[in-house]
């Protein structure tokens, strides 16, 4: 820990930060411009102070109500997405074969749904929903449960969830199967040595040797449902009223639909915060892990 | 300036960038010129004084959207100045919590 680090290698990253700054800084900065300021169009702007960030932290406001209500429910989806998938995609990453051509099978198979682009998955499930022409929905519907996604807040939400389910598991199965396949195998015979059972060889071994990829895992996910878009807006709409508009969803309501660029910027930087919070949480959560272990066994 | 215009610049945001630019360049200088060693903090993680000024930004950031939300923006005190004064509001606190944070930021994580 002693050890001085020489920084001076950074300035090496200024040519990509001339272009990040042309791309992102800058629009950053005038989001942030827009967020104390009030438009009519024309690029005519008037000062308004925090006045936008009061009204969006105010729940008794307009908009301070459907940002809370947005982000709760936001929060709610990625809860319930991370329940799921990380229990199903470990499941499926040990239940995969280790060897032989099947490996190759599983793993396009698992591949497949990764590749699809958003706005498809979602017209996909969108049409696969339908009770009139739709696979499921019409099975479903004939099967006696009530089932339609454009009217029932739970069916809008299970439909929502189980898309992200199918489209995402993989993802976690996949990462969860590198790092089973990185345990040697004598760990395996000493196990069995020990006369260990099924569960104790999952909790001392193989739980702890994924540890690192399901916390990137979980990172991934818990990112890519917090800033989810296109799929819930191609199945739902939003809807049914408003059950299923996550915060980007009422970001570009806000901004796009009532062009009202002051509490969209206020909106997107208090989202923005929330993110880079999270995130610096899960880094350095992360990269502090395997430091601690490193330095465990250099005692050891 | 016109080049500029579509990106509403207002001098109060001006000034909190120049602020911002000039703290990472004399953050950057420091860090170039006095190599500094990693240490170890309250939080139990290794941190540089760049960590530092990350974690500061941050908390200063989430201090005054929380003073927003909880306290509000009244008017606290009145500077005498042309007519009607200056009107200090009380969002000011939490920029004098935020730069005390920063310090206390500084000195133990």
């Amino acid at each position: 820990m002693d050890k001085t680090v020489n920084q001076k290698a950074w300035f090496l990253v200024l040519p990509v930060f001339l272009v990040v700054a042309f791309s992102a800084i800058l629009p950053l900065m005038t989001v942030v411009n827009y967020s104390m300021q009030d438009t009519f169009g024309n690029n005519q702007f008037f000062w308004n102070g925090v006045g936008w960030f009061k009204e969006l932290l105010d729940p008794s406001t307009d908009l301070g109500s459907r940002f809370f209500a947005s982000l709760w429910r936001n929060l709610a989806f990625s809860a319930i997405i991370l329940a799921i998938e990380v229990p199903l995609g470990i499941v499926v990453a040990l239940s995969m074969p280790r060897d032989g051509w099947r490996v190759a099978a599983c793993l396009v198979t698992l591949a497949l749904p990764l590749l699809i682009p958003w706005n498809v998955v979602g017209t996909i499930w969108q049409i696969f929903g339908r009770p009139d022409i739709g696979l499921l929905g019409y099975v479903l519907n004939n099967m006696g449960i009530d089932y339609n996604y454009v009217s029932n807040e739970f069916d809008a939400w299970a439909t929502v969830i189980v898309m992200d389910v199918w489209h995402w598991t993989s993802l976690v199965a996949l990462l969860c199967y590198a790092g089973l396949k990185s345990i040697p195998d004598a760990y395996y015979q000493a196990a069995q040595i020990d006369g260990a059972s099924r569960w104790a060889v999952f909790t001392a071994i193989q739980l702890p040797k994924m540890n690192r990829v399901l916390l990137i895992a979980v990172l991934l996910r818990f990112m890519d449902s917090f800033m989810i878009y296109t799929e819930p807006f191609v199945v739902t709409g939003g809807g049914p009223g408003n059950s299923t508009t996550f915060v980007s969803i009422e970001l570009v309501k806000i901004a796009l639909g009532q062009f009202d660029l002051g509490k969209a910027a206020a909106l997107s930087l208090v989202y923005n915060l929330i993110i880079i919070i999270v995130c610096w949480i899960f880094y350095t959560v992360m990269t502090n892990v395997g430091a601690e272990r490193r330095e465990q066994k250099g005692v050891a | 300036m016109e080049n500029i215009a579509w990106m509403a610049w207002t001098l109060p945001t001006a000034i909190f960038f120049v602020l911002l630019a000039i703290t990472l360049g004399t953050m950057t200088w420091l860090a170039a010129r006095y190599p500094e060693a990693e240490r170890v903090g309250i939080l139990r993680i290794p941190t540089t004084r760049g960590d530092r000024l990350f974690i500061s930004l941050i908390m200063a950031a989430v201090i005054h959207l929380l003073w927003i939300g909880f306290v509000g923006t009244d008017t606290i005190a009145t500077i005498p100045h042309g007519e009607n004064g200056i009107e200090l509001s009380s969002l000011w606190l939490a920029t004098v919590i935020s730069l005390a944070s920063a310090v206390a930021i500084f000195r133990t994580v």
